[in-house]
């Protein structure tokens, strides 16, 4: 199957397929993920924390019905985490076996120590096995530059090199989405492989549909009040401005308290879980609880 | 009648005028970006080009500016920047009380016989003719700001240490099962993060273009773990640019991205900003911050306090280099200074090549002294 076969032959068709899985796309986003599934580009996704970079990739694996395939990139990730390794306890179990059985053809025992079923596939390679398949490479920052040149050299041809074993070729290249937090510039080479999207905060509207398409059971009027919230939380000048992930917390701290009003006093229990330093807690609270949900 | 390709590459030069790095390869990516989406429908075209030309948060302002005056009809007026500061040149702020002998180190009876750049090496920055200059420009080049490094989580081959059943196991299944050498493993080391904070404002005039020629050595000599960045009234990331090999290439690089030369001082806020922005994030965890300032803060000092105590907690070590703090009779007491030394691992002066030494050391080798 290919993405074509899919059928989707629009950004906004695409949208409309990404709501139904759960995920809210406004044009820019759809209009990206619709190009990286035509033009078969990774989407580079940068934005601030708890945007919903991830859960694009997510939702995106569903839209397509294929598999999520995640690699959480970290300092220090090499090729053996990120591609195969070998599997070498079964090896050996296997080389003892073969011992014991009384095989005597070395050449043979060779080539089988170095079979497929002995190769642990890490994402990449899964992803390349996998089609279709959606490849998540989450936080690309946090790995070093080294790794940043090898993802490149992956990304550009869909083919990885086992010595022992030979070239496996992606049939169907996945879609990859790469996010960045951007604690690091990622190289200029890798961006230029990819299709370039900055993600926003969500618009009040948009941000109230997610709340009551994620969380259903959240009434119209208490996620309105928690939208609103957020919104004017993120233009204070906070440590952690929150971001949709958090505002969906907050909705479901409400609700689990039973509170059906987001009023001073249901917010100050449930500060926590929409600020998460000490600092901005005590900002707004000094600021008043009152003010920040007045008017509305 | 102009076709749509013409149309869409003379927009895509429009935006790379306005600073945008879109590159021909790019422009062709928007080109097939099109293929798929309705060339005649203003938020597609928006859309495909944002998506194909821009790489950066501070891309999007300019490429918005551009597609609204280009589709718009109008001319575009070319979004010119501001001539390029030249940063190289003598200093015009008139330095009190000229202490030509006042250092200390002058004291040394073999000065008098030392070389030329041993005597240039312990002169004010702000007090060289041109060719003074350009000898310690060339100077602050071979400066190798080296970071420290730190234990990573990652193991490496080792003669010693603990043992690697992975490499043994593997070594033993190269001897058809026979167990002939144990393998060990340790772990392995990296530089440590360093990220500098050159301040630009108008009370620097006179070091910033030795500081961030500094800056620029140690961008080079570290590799991808350290960062700069300039303050003054807006926090700009120099990183970039400052990557050029030629030291004049990237300070012409620098000077064209920095938007308040000479501008008045908010420390604290941008400090804060950097917290925000970057450091929180990652960069200034367990990193070596650099900041170079004179600490001349317009703004509230105490915001500059609550921000050095949020960045010492962030950071693995922050130092604070102060042009002024070689100067006889220099007391830290103005309010941003004040407010921020409590913070401070080490306060070190900024003035001179011996002083950008020392400070390349101390970012080096961590707590030991030069």
């Amino acid at each position: 199957m290919t993405y074509d076969a899919t059928g989707i032959g629009s950004p906004p068709e695409l949208a409309r397929i990404l709501e139904e899985c759960g995920y809210l796309a406004d044009d820019g986003l759809a209009t990206a993920a619709f190009l990286a599934l035509r033009m078969r580009r990774p989407l580079f996704l940068e934005g601030e924390a708890g945007v919903g970079k991830t859960a694009l990739a997510a939702a995106l694996a569903r839209a397509l019905d294929a598999p999520l395939i995640r690699l959480q990139c970290y300092e220090g990730l090499d090729a053996a985490q990120a591609l195969y390794d070998w599997d070498f306890p079964r090896q050996l179990l296997h080389l003892r076996a073969a011992e014991a059985a009384g095989v005597t053809d070395v050449g043979r025992l060779e080539s089988e120590l170095y079979d497929r079923r002995f190769l642990v596939a890490r994402p990449l390679l899964r992803a390349l096995e996998t089609a279709p398949s959606v490849l998540l490479i989450d936080e690309v920052d946090r790995a070093d530059d080294e790794f940043e040149a090898f993802l490149l050299e992956v990304l550009s041809d869909f083919t990885i090199t086992i010595p022992e074993l030979g070239t496996v070729r992606a049939v169907e290249p996945p879609l990859v989405v790469l996010t960045s937090n951007r604690t690091r510039e990622v190289h200029d080479a890798l961006k230029r492989r990819c299709l370039y999207h900055w993600l926003e905060h969500p618009s009040y509207e948009r941000e109230v549909a997610i709340i009551r398409r994620r969380l259903p059971h959240v009434a119209d009027r208490l996620a309105g009040q928690v939208a609103r919230a957020a919104q004017r939380l993120r233009a204070e000048d906070l440590v952690k401005p929150p971001g949709v992930a958090e505002s969906l917390d907050w909705a479901e701290a409400l609700v689990a308290l039973g509170a059906r009003d987001l009023d001073p006093g249901t917010a100050a229990v449930t500060l926590g879980a929409v600020l998460k330093y000490r600092e901005d807690q005590q900002r707004v609270t000094a600021g008043g609880l009152d003010a920040l949900l007045g008017g509305g | 009648m102009r076709t749509a390709t013409e149309t869409i590459v003379g927009f895509a030069r429009t935006v790379r005028a306005a600073g945008v790095a879109a590159d021909p390869e790019r422009v062709q990516t928007m080109l097939r970006a099109l293929d798929h989406l309705d060339v005649l429908d203003p938020s597609d075209v928006y859309w495909a080009g944002r998506l194909t030309l821009c790489s950066d948060p501070a891309d999007l302002p300019r490429y918005d500016r551009c597609f609204a005056a280009y589709f718009s009809g109008r001319t575009v007026r070319s979004v010119r920047r501001p001539p390029p500061v030249v940063i190289s040149r003598p200093a015009a702020v008139p330095v009190t009380d000229p202490p030509p002998d006042g250092e200390g180190e002058r004291a040394d009876p073999r000065t008098a016989t030392a070389s030329r750049a041993e005597v240039l090496r312990h002169r004010d920055v702000a007090r060289l003719d041109e060719a003074e200059r350009i000898e310690v420009n060339r100077l602050i080049a071979l400066l190798q700001a080296d970071p420290e490094r730190r234990r990573s989580r990652r193991f490496a081959t080792a003669r010693s240490g603990r043992h690697d059943p992975y490499r043994t196991v593997r070594e033993v299944l190269r001897h058809g099962g026979e167990i002939t050498a144990v393998r060990y493993r340790a772990h392995r080391t990296r530089p440590r993060r360093v990220v500098l904070l050159i301040d630009v404002s108008g009370s620097m005039t006179p070091y910033a273009d030795a500081l961030l020629r500094f800056a620029h050595a140690a961008v080079r000599a570290g590799g991808r773990t350290t960062e700069a960045f300039s303050v003054g009234t807006r926090l700009t990331r120099l990183t970039r640019e400052l990557r050029h090999r030629d030291p004049d290439t990237a300070m012409t690089a620098v000077s064209e991205a920095i938007p308040d030369w000479s501008g008045g001082t908010r420390l604290g806020e941008e400090l804060k900003e950097f917290c925000d922005r970057f450091g929180q994030r990652g960069m200034a965890r367990g990193a070596v911050v650099v900041i170079a300032s004179d600490g001349w803060e317009r703004g509230d000092p105490s915001l500059l306090g609550e921000q050095m105590a949020r960045l010492r907690r962030l950071a693995h070590r922050v130092v604070w280099a102060n042009p002024h703090k070689a100067r006889p009779g220099y007391e830290p007491l103005t309010g941003g200074m004040a407010a921020a030394l409590p913070h401070v691992d080490d306060f070190v002066a900024g003035h001179s090549l011996a002083a950008l030494q020392r400070l390349a050391h101390i970012v080096n080798a961590g707590r030991r002294r030069a």
